[in-house]
């Protein structure tokens, strides 16, 4: 065999051991944060849409996942966090897509009190144009804080759009599709919430079903 | 390395070669990041991390590195180490992590440290090697934070906005200058035409400079001209 082709590869095979073990001593050490991080970090992100709601704490720990096809909003599976407050359901908060973003699908988080009423809506991510389409974010604008307080008895459904539309909610200056394709996907899931809202808290298993998720 | 030498690295580095505005390096990220201040300084300080490890990394192996298979060897060692800066930045800065996305696995494309391993640290010792990775990445940082920062007050109107996202606490909006802005200025043609300014601001400093000299020293220049 050829001296040289063979001492490279062992050279190469050597350089990859070392480095794999940088890696996986890196990943080793890191890891409990990230996690830690991650928990936190979706913790923190359902907090805006429980406006003004007193809940227990855990609201990660009650996940269900509703597979598609489903009457929800986006085409991949919805996850819904169920919120108690001494036990009792107080509200659910809805992860869907509102699909015909300006530039592809906006992951929102929807937080629907049991009786109806909208408690807060926060985006999630989204690839719209920063300055225009962009200022959905909470962060950015109060635009997202419109719709808190409302349901389908208030606005009629006609009020559920844009004023350009005729509807009820502002706009955003130069972005007109992503404000519709989010009203539209709370609306969507305001009209889910009340078809389905017994089925949902009845789901007692929770544990089984975030093992099932989480394989 | 005398401390003279340094300085003169140094300004190789942040001037004369500087990665960015004149090697024309990591064009990729550094147009797509810098639509904000604290998103070039958080690229800048991952680039200017790994650019210093694989540097060290290539000039110590550099005795067992056969030619035939050194780039493979580089691709291997800079992929490893921005994964481990990736796994960092989860770790630490999940925002800013959130924020530069794609763009930190992405550094592993980035010409610039390739090109450090090829011309400087395979064939210099493992301290000045870890140096010009420094030196390098410093200027390449400093460009980062320079566009992100003039696209920043142009495009949004502030400055240092969301620098939470490397200090921790509430998000802060910076300093507010104005309330909106020119929206171009973070649009990806304001990246373009972020770097062309400051490309042509360094040629009229330069050009100026080098008129100067030759003021001063008018038979050198004459002699070095002919």
């Amino acid at each position: 065999m050829n001296v040289a082709v063979f001492r490279s590869g062992i050279t190469l095979a050597v350089i990859a051991a070392i480095c794999t073990a940088l890696v996986a001593t890196t990943y080793r050490y890191t890891a409990d944060r990230i996690a830690a991080n991650e928990q936190a970090w979706l913790e923190r992100s359902l907090q805006p849409a429980l406006s003004g709601l007193f809940y227990d704490s855990g609201v990660t720990e009650s996940k269900i996942v509703i597979p598609p096809p489903h009457e929800l909003p986006g085409n991949e599976a919805a996850v819904v966090y169920r919120v108690y407050a001494e036990g009792a359901p107080v509200a659910a908060l809805f992860v869907v897509s509102a699909r015909d973003g300006y530039a592809g699908p906006i992951r929102v988080l929807v937080g629907i009190e049991t009786v109806g009423v909208v408690t807060g809506l926060h985006v999630l991510e989204h690839r719209e144009t920063p300055g225009l389409g962009d200022r959905i974010e909470s962060t950015k604008s109060d635009w997202a804080k419109q719709f808190n307080g409302h349901s389908l008895l208030d606005p009629e459904p006609a009020g559920w759009a844009i004023k350009s539309d005729g509807g009820q909610f502002d706009q955003l200056t130069g972005a007109s599709v992503t404000p519709r394709a989010i009203i539209k996907a709370i609306k969507e899931t305001l009209l889910y919430f009340d078809e389905r809202h017994e089925e949902i808290f009845a789901e007692a298993n929770t544990e089984e079903l975030m093992e099932e998720t989480e394989q | 390395m005398t401390s003279s030498g340094f300085v003169d690295r140094f300004r190789t580095g942040l001037w004369h070669e500087n990665p960015g505005l004149v090697q024309l390096l990591g064009l990729c990220p550094l147009l797509a990041v810098t639509s904000s201040f604290v998103n070039g300084l958080g690229l800048g300080i991952a680039t200017l991390a790994v650019l210093m490890a694989s540097n060290g990394l290539v000039s110590a192996t550099r005795r067992w590195i056969q030619a035939e298979i050194r780039i493979p060897m580089y691709v291997l060692i800079i992929a490893s180490l921005v994964t481990c800066i990736e796994l960092i930045f989860k770790a630490w800065f999940p925002a800013l992590d959130r924020s530069l996305g794609i763009f930190i696995p992405l550094i592993v494309t980035n010409c610039a440290i390739v090109a450090r391993a090829e011309i400087f640290a395979s064939r210099n010792p493992i301290g000045s090697s870890i140096a010009d990775g420094f030196v390098m990445g410093s200027g390449f940082a400093l460009l980062l934070m320079t566009i992100g920062a003039f696209r920043e007050m142009l495009g949004q109107g502030s400055l240092f906005a969301r620098i939470d996202m490397l200090t921790g606490g509430e998000p802060m909006r910076g300093i507010v200058i104005t309330d909106g802005g020119w929206l171009l200025a973070i649009l990806p043609p304001g990246a373009f035409f972020s770097l062309a300014l400051a490309i042509a601001l360094k040629n009229i400093i330069d050009r100026r400079q080098q008129k100067k000299r030759q003021a001063a020293m008018p038979g050198r220049a004459r002699r070095a001209a002919r």
